[in-house]
């Protein structure tokens, strides 16, 4: 038995890797590769008739993995399902720190998810509140009530769109430069961030395109997502360099933060340095890149 | 007596002189005296050397019982030439009581296994065991130990007249009459012949099989006539689809590319990473994938490679072409680019596995190596590797050049996954200590990286470039937590191979193993 840590609401989240979890060669120590966050699939990944066999599997990796640092979320089957409340049940029992529900489409898919965790939080006597959620949007009904989905629970840290799906829905394909998703993403992410919560960008599937990978990075990184829906290992170091703050960032953040403290002791809340006006509004900003920089290896101080 | 590795060695046999291991270097600076090469003289001239059948050959040799053969394995398991020599010499001369000395045995030698079964062969001297072979050895069959030698220890026994080759049989791609061979040019092409070579200067006879006679002269020869006696023209020596491998291609496997990525910042996180630097990598999963990201460091730190040896395969070829590697030589070409590079590709050259490996000769290639990357079937916490025997005890591998490049060259790196199904490569004592660990400095692993206590210089290089390892108890504790703990293999008392470290010391032996019962 492996306790896990209660899991935390805001952790840094760049990348979440899929896997099978009816695959026990691979779930069974998927955190050497140094993803953040480990997406165990129970929905698309497995057979329909295989549904009972992967929750099996997950269980007892759930119960005998020790996955350190990284955290453990599983994907279940959609709500139209007759999979998804026996998904969360084993999800709970398990121990995982949280749930992607798959084709959320509204504040109240979430409030029956949420329902859900909370009795088989009380069922198998863990922490109640305890177990994580986060939604995938896959349909231009999920996206247009992305902002009561990230409002619907206090579980919830984060939105995720899912590109396959939403293409489908508005006919149309992949496109190199984003545009097909554009609009979907850019509202996805207004609406967590309204929200306070993460948003994290779906999967880029094409694994032989590597400049194709970093082109759709590079946007990611400048709409503002936390992170991104990962397919294969080898994925994993061009976000984690990509999403990287720079050495003068780095720097920045820590001078702010340092100065700031020393002002706040002496009593000033607002001052300038190097003629920029700094006042608590910074303060947030510079703790995520400085939070970014330690997960980076690029910062060792004890400010965060 | 008990060993510098810890090993128990009988002292039976410790006699004529034989040490056990006393650690790394013990022999540095002594000089040795060669044996004696025996030759012929021909002083009219000369026709040819070519003779109907391999055993005329061998009644023109005057083979007879008792006397001790040798073959190459350069043409790896597509080789018929060990079994066909063998089976004429057993089977249409009649003879007994033979030893085969081979560079390395394994799957294309089942008819060799049969006549140890039949007490027809009585001695192996090897570098490497597979296949049916390792396992008859293994229980007990062969009437004397087998004596598993490195690639660099078998060229200085025989040097040192510890081991005397009767007759050398060269298997040869193409050969002219009098016997100058090839490794290219013929329909079952090898590349390299290295591992013939000090063979068939150090045989008192030595016969030349080939399958495609051409004209002489057939030059740059590998063997040359001067030392040859006979040349026999068999239909085929190998089958050409098992001689060299189609290209190889760098592992997909993302825990491969983990490691490799591992190996390539260590090395890059030394002082012995610059311009001009030498290298040699082994053709597994990550090793082979080593060279990719190798690449990407040398091309950021805008160095070339100086040379790389070992046995070669198409993506080192590929960095010669690119420039990026100014001189390869090799004893062995392990695909089909590698076999149609050397000698074409300007900077590809061959060298004998004496030249290679031989701890007494004075230019060692691997004494001149910086990096060595290497696989292992098992390490323990004390850094000994196992290259030899199945975690069943079973001999099923090859030590190789293995013990040769960790001692000479100055960053020896093992690169192995943690477990490997049930078994925990990282453990607490291997098998058989086949390289001793005091030659291995850093150990990489999909679950860490463990620097050898020995070698503070290189925690401090990972130190500064804030590459993170852990202790090899960490990693060995970490792999029995993962597939439980061993348990002990029961052996009998009888010994059946001997495994000399490189200097001829004893470093291990091998004993036979007790049927497995639950």
């Amino acid at each position: 038995m492996i306790p896990r840590p209660k899991p935390q609401r805001f952790r840094l989240r760049r990348t979440m890797m899929f896997m099978n979890a009816q695959k026990p060669g691979l779930i069974k120590d998927a955190y050497i590769y140094g993803c953040d966050s480990i997406m165990l699939d129970l929905e698309d990944a497995v057979a329909e008739n295989q549904k009972d066999s992967a929750r099996f599997s997950l269980y007892h990796a759930l119960k005998s993995i020790d996955y350190g640092d990284t955290e453990v979320i599983v994907r279940i089957n959609g709500l139209d399902t007759p999979h998804w409340k026996e998904d969360v049940r084993v999800c709970v029992a398990g121990g995982a720190d949280g749930i992607r529900i798959a084709k959320c489409e509204s504040a109240s898919d979430v409030k029956a998810v949420d329902a859900a965790v909370t009795d088989a939080e009380k069922e198998f006597g863990a922490e109640e509140g305890r177990t994580l959620l986060m939604a995938a949007l896959e349909s231009p009904k999920g996206i247009i009530n992305a902002y009561e989905i990230c409002t619907a629970s206090e579980r919830m840290f984060g939105v995720a769109i899912s590109g396959g799906d939403f293409r489908k829905c508005m006919q149309t394909k992949f496109q190199a430069d984003g545009i097909d998703l554009i609009a979907a993403r850019g509202q996805m992410l207004i609406a967590a961030r309204a929200a306070g919560i993460q948003c994290f960008d779906t999967v880029f599937t094409n694994l032989d395109d590597d400049e194709g990978f970093l082109a759709e990075l590079k946007q990611n990184k400048a709409m503002g997502f936390d992170g991104k829906s990962l397919i294969n290992p080898k994925q994993i170091r061009p976000v984690h360099e990509l999403f990287a703050p720079t050495e003068k960032e780095v720097i920045q953040a820590e001078r702010i933060i340092s100065a700031y403290r020393e002002q706040a002791a002496a009593g000033v809340g607002v001052f300038t340095l190097d003629g920029k006006m700094i006042d608590i509004a910074f303060i947030p900003g510079a703790e995520r890149t400085l939070k970014l920089a330690k997960a980076c290896g690029m910062y060792n101080g004890g400010l965060v | 007596m008990i060993n510098a590795v810890k090993r128990d060695i009988p002292d039976y046999l410790l006699k004529n002189g034989k040490e056990v291991y006393q650690g790394k270097f013990y022999m540095d600076g002594k000089y040795v005296k060669k044996a004696s090469p025996k030759t012929r003289i021909y002083e009219k001239p000369q026709e040819s050397k070519l003779v109907r059948s391999i055993a005329e050959a061998l009644r023109q040799c005057e083979a007879k019982d008792g006397m001790t053969f040798s073959f190459h394995h350069h043409l790896r398991n597509g080789d018929y030439v060990a079994d066909m020599v063998m089976k004429a010499a057993v089977e249409e001369l009649g003879l007994k009581d033979l030893v085969v000395a081979a560079t390395s045995l394994g799957d294309a030698n089942n008819l060799i296994a049969d006549y140890i079964e039949q007490g027809k062969v009585v001695g192996i001297q090897t570098s490497g065991i597979r296949g049916k072979i390792g396992e008859v050895v293994s229980k007990g069959m062969l009437k004397t130990p087998a004596v598993i030698r490195s690639h660099g220890g078998r060229p200085r026994a025989i040097e040192a007249g510890e081991v005397h080759i009767d007759i050398a049989f060269v298997a040869a791609p193409t050969s002219d009459c009098v016997g100058n061979c090839r490794g290219t040019g013929g329909k079952s092409n090898c590349g390299s012949m290295g591992y013939a070579m000090t063979d068939a200067e150090y045989a008192d006879k030595v016969v030349v099989i080939t399958d495609t006679l051409v004209d002489f002269p057939n030059y740059p020869a590998s063997v040359k006539a001067i030392d040859v006696d006979a040349v026999v023209v068999v239909d085929s020596i190998g089958d050409s689809g098992k001689i060299a491998s189609a290209a190889a291609r760098i592992s997909k496997n993302p825990r491969d590319l983990m490691m490799a990525e591992n190996v390539a910042k260590v090395i890059a996180s030394t002082p012995y990473f610059k311009d001009g630097f030498s290298f040699q990598t082994g053709v597994g999963g990550p090793s082979l994938a080593a060279n990719l990201f190798l690449e990407k460091y040398m091309d950021e730190r805008h160095i070339k490679m100086g040379w790389a040896i070992g046995g070669i395969c198409g993506p080192m070829v590929e960095l010669l072409k690119k420039g990026k590697v100014k001189k390869v030589i090799d004893v062995q070409d392990f695909d089909i680019d590698a076999v149609n590079s050397i000698n074409q590709t300007p900077g590809h050259f061959e060298m004998s596995a004496s030249q290679y490996a031989n701890p007494a000769n004075k230019g060692a290639f691997v004494n001149k190596l910086d990096f060595v990357v290497l696989a292992a079937l098992e390490i323990d916490t004390d850094f000994n590797v196992n290259v030899l025997t199945g975690s069943d005890g079973i001999l099923r591998g090859a030590p190789g050049g293995h013990p040769d490049t960790a001692a000479g060259s100055k960053c020896c790196i093992i690169v192995t996954p943690l477990t490997r199904g049930r078994m925990a490569t990282v453990c607490k004592h291997v098998v058989t200590v086949t390289t001793p660990g005091d030659c291995v400095d850093v150990l990489v692993t999909d679950y860490g990286i463990a620097v050898n206590p020995l070698r503070s210089d290189l925690i401090k290089n990972l130190d500064d470039a804030g590459i993170p390892h852990v202790s090899i108890e960490f990693l060995q504790e970490k792999a029995y937590s993962l597939v439980g703990t061993p348990d002990d293999l029961q052996w009998e008392d009888k010994v059946v191979a001997i495994l000399e470290a490189r200097d001829g010391t004893i470093l291990d032996v091998v004993r036979q193993i007790k049927p497995f019962k639950i």
